[in-house]
């Protein structure tokens, strides 16, 4: 087995299988003895049965790109990221006290506002965010909850050192490749879970429907659950489908429901049945083109003044995207200590407001050992990562960080961890993040593991999946 | 069940059988063609396929002149024109696409792998593959799908309205096929036993599968009265008329139970003309004028069918 030497760069970096005198850590120690046993080749024949099991199952997520997009596989390592109980511990307890705690925000946002008026957060960040939602002032959303699925991505730099890099409470996706990557792992390395005591993820579906009921309109007997889906040409249709299918209820799109004597129904060959909770994966901008984009043919006219009365409910609610943008960010730590009267668990990672004249001037000087995102960007498009580019490169970033500077902020590159991956028949250190998802609604829980996402390219910091990043299973042990 | 995974699994099973049903008529005309009498006018063997799958319209525009080559390439695979083999296997495999979790797994399959290998066929390729297999294979994957669907599907709605698409589009199938070939069935042919009729009409009942039905049925010269008969009003021959509306009316009965639906009632009379019908009646009325009139009935029906069941927005808009 040759090993990849490591670049000057990777050297410094957190490896989470071994530590830095190249013994194995406790959560590899199983993984280890098992790979010693395989050879190469059976890994790389069992790569290519998983990339056949995926192509099988159809489980394809599309690309945009200039002249329409296209089905691609999401490419999977199948070396698993490996999580002791400890370990885990501390990224539960952390992701569950943010949303928590991003959840009282909510709901104090839309009702008296006190951490405005105790100048915490300045005002024109809440009330001038475009995910702000003054339809949403004064709407009591059933439970108080908001965000009742959250996407927490997380990196680590160190043995007790996870940083937050940004909370998702609109539409987070990839739970459905949690469930898909243990499926196959366990078809490939049935050993490897008869061996040690891993966390199941598998009851996730049943979870996130418990959760859903939880917050159906009072009086609803049994209620009904809906999944509105943007439709099949959308990046995340295949998981839309698959939690639909996992949860027993019904996918819908737009044109399949409509309102009617101040309710929410949807046309069935029944006739119409009434819908009691909604678990939305249109952004907030298609919901009711009677109130938002008038041009939208994704959402219901009319869905507005039902959820404003109380009578159907939205999961996430209307307007949590006011608390997830890249400036909000800094600020959940505050939200915590303020709400909950909490030290926050998980670090932020240090972030530069492009605002500021004079925190500007410091990341104009130091572009080369900074990254620059759009705080409302996502997915990794439009930001610049100051030590892949070019002097050229940041010199035009500049420029267009200046036409709009409260549209930016920076953030120091972090030293993300490596976790060893399977590439062209070898296994090398690649850098991985972390998203864990939260549900809340009967209460707030994290199913044990999550969306271990791996950047393939050698070096590459960038781990979303359309910039060439690739998934991984991610193992929760028990003990 | 959502009204509109209804819609799109019966549109699924619609576009399917009329993907087959398109190949059968090339199949046909291929074989016509290869007939010696006929070989300096086999375009006129070609007319009534694009009389019967107009697509678009765009034939001229696009091809002009009408040659084996231009007819397969527009009939079977043409990305422009909406009724081409090519874009119906498209339709079916997107329809299912969006009700994968509303089909059985393996019935998603199989449309999908008829969809990967038809997606990027050209003409080289289907000139390599040869015709006549392409042909083969076209209704093989229909078989196949019809099958699946029969033998891994829960018997609910869903596999319902599936079969409702695939009877209604058979029947819709069957009858334009026997109107543009209406003239060759007029009586006034009675001087039958040249082989080309024989062959014309052996190419109809082969079109549709039925050519050994009929020697079965009526162990005779091929008469076009019977054929009329054997494709109109036999309930045994699986791609008459008759039997079609007996599997909808059949089906609409599993689906509307007690209700008292539009449909039920437009099905009931459409059969009822079948099942009482009489083939000498029926040519003394005309077998055009039956023929037109079935076939609008029969697209009326799957119009109801849509208002019956909520397929149509605008219904409910109206009714708000």
């Amino acid at each position: 087995m040759k090993a990849e030497e490591p670049s000057l760069l990777s050297r410094k970096f957190f490896d989470e299988m071994r530590a830095a005198d190249g013994t194995v850590r406790h959560a590899y120690a199983e993984l280890a003895g098992l790979l010693d046993n395989l050879s190469i080749d059976s890994l790389v024949t069992k790569q290519n049965a998983a990339e056949e099991l995926f192509r099988r199952l159809g489980i394809t997520f599309a690309v945009y790109a200039e002249g329409g997009s296209t089905e691609r596989l999401i490419p999977f390592d199948l070396i698993p990221r490996i999580l002791d109980r400890s370990e885990w511990d501390l990224v539960e307890r952390g992701c569950i006290q943010r949303v928590k705690a991003i959840n009282v925000f909510l709901y104090d946002i839309y009702h008296d506002q006190e951490i405005i008026k105790a100048g915490l957060v300045p005002p024109e960040f809440v009330l001038l965010n475009p995910a702000f939602r003054p339809e949403m002032l004064g709407v009591e959303p059933p439970k108080n909850v908001y965000a009742h699925i959250a996407g927490i991505d997380l990196i680590r730099t160190g043995e007790r050192d996870f940083f937050v890099l940004e909370d998702n409470v609109r539409t987070p996706s990839g739970i459905s490749y949690v469930l898909e990557n243990r499926e196959i792992m366990m078809r490939l390395f049935p050993d490897a879970f008869v061996g040690q005591s891993i966390s199941p993820v598998g009851n996730y579906p049943e979870q996130l429907l418990e959760n859903l009921r939880a917050v159906a309109p009072s009086g609803a007997e049994d209620p009904v659950v809906v999944l509105l889906t943007p439709g099949r040409y959308n990046s995340a249709y295949f998981e839309h489908v698959f939690l639909a299918e996992q949860m027993g209820i019904e996918l819908v799109e737009g044109g399949d429901l409509f309102v009617r004597d101040g309710c929410v129904w949807m046309r069935t060959t029944e006739g119409p049945v009434k819908v009691d909770v909604i678990y939305r994966r249109v952004d907030d901008d298609f919901m009711d083109p009677l109130a938002f984009r008038a041009d939208s043919a994704l959402g219901v006219p009319g869905l507005l003044s039902v959820i404003r009365s109380g009578r159907v409910a939205l999961a996430n609610a209307l307007g949590t995207g006011v608390a997830d943008d890249k400036a909000m960010y800094c600020y959940v730590p505050r939200m915590i200590e303020f709400y909950l009267g909490e030290h926050a668990i998980l670090n932020n990672v240090h972030t530069y407001m492009l605002r500021d004249p004079k925190q500007r001037q410091h990341v104009f000087e130091n572009l080369r050992n900074l990254v620059v995102k759009e705080v409302q960007g996502s997915g990794g498009y439009g930001m610049l990562i100051g030590p892949a580019s070019t002097a050229e490169e940041r010199e035009a970033y500049k420029r267009r960080v200046m036409r709009n500077p409260d549209n930016y902020i920076a953030q120091p590159t972090l030293a993300l961890s490596t976790a060893p991956t399977l590439i062209e028949g070898e296994i090398v250190p690649r850098h991985v993040d972390l998203r864990p998802f939260v549900l809340s609604g009967k209460d707030t829980s994290v199913i044990s593991g999550g969306l271990t996402r791996v950047a393939l390219r050698k070096g590459s910091l960038v781990v979303n999946s359309s910039q060439g990043g690739g998934t991984k299973d991610t193992w929760v042990l028990e003990r | 069940m959502l009204s509109r995974t209804a819609e799109n699994l019966f549109w699924m099973a619609r576009d399917m059988e009329r993907a087959e049903n398109t190949a059968r008529m090339l199949d046909v005309s291929f074989r016509m063609a290869l007939l010696p009498s006929t070989i300096n006018k086999q375009a006129l063997h070609f007319e009534p396929i694009l009389a019967i799958a107009p697509g678009d319209g765009r034939f001229g525009e696009l091809y002009g002149e009408l040659t084996h080559e231009t007819i397969v390439r527009y009939v079977a695979l043409e990305p422009a024109n909406p009724a081409s083999i090519w874009s119906l296997i498209k339709l079916a495999r997107e329809n299912a696409r969006a009700q994968r979790s509303a089909i059985s797994s393996e019935a998603w399959e199989s449309l999908n792998s008829t969809w990967l290998q038809v997606q990027n066929l050209d003409f080289a390729g289907l000139a390599r593959w040869g015709y006549r297999d392409f042909f083969d294979w076209v209704k093989e994957r229909s078989h196949l799908f019809r099958g699946v669907v029969f033998g891994t599907m829960l018997h609910d709605d869903a596999f319902r309205f599936i079969r409702l698409g695939t009877f209604i589009e058979r029947a819709d199938n069957t009858a334009r096929i026997l109107d543009v070939k209406y003239h060759v069935l007029l009586p006034e042919t009675e001087q039958v036993g040249g082989y080309v009729d024989y062959y014309q009409w052996g190419a109809l009942l082969r079109s549709v599968g039925a050519f050994r039905a009929y020697r079965r049925v009526y162990h005779d010269t091929v008469y076009p009265w019977r054929i009329a008969e054997l494709l109109i009003l036999r309930a045994d021959m699986p791609r008459s008329l008759h039997h079609c509306y007996e599997v909808v009316i059949g089906t609409l009965d599993e689906l509307a139970g007690k209700k008292q639906l539009e449909c039920r009632r437009l099905a009931g009379q459409i059969y009822a003309r079948l099942r009482y019908g009489r083939i000498d009646k029926i040519f003394q009325s005309g077998l055009h004028e039956f023929l037109i009139d079935f076939i609008a009935s029969n697209s009326a029906l799957g119009v109801q069918l849509q208002d019956d069941f909520l397929m149509t927005p605008t219904i409910i808009a109206g009714a708000a």
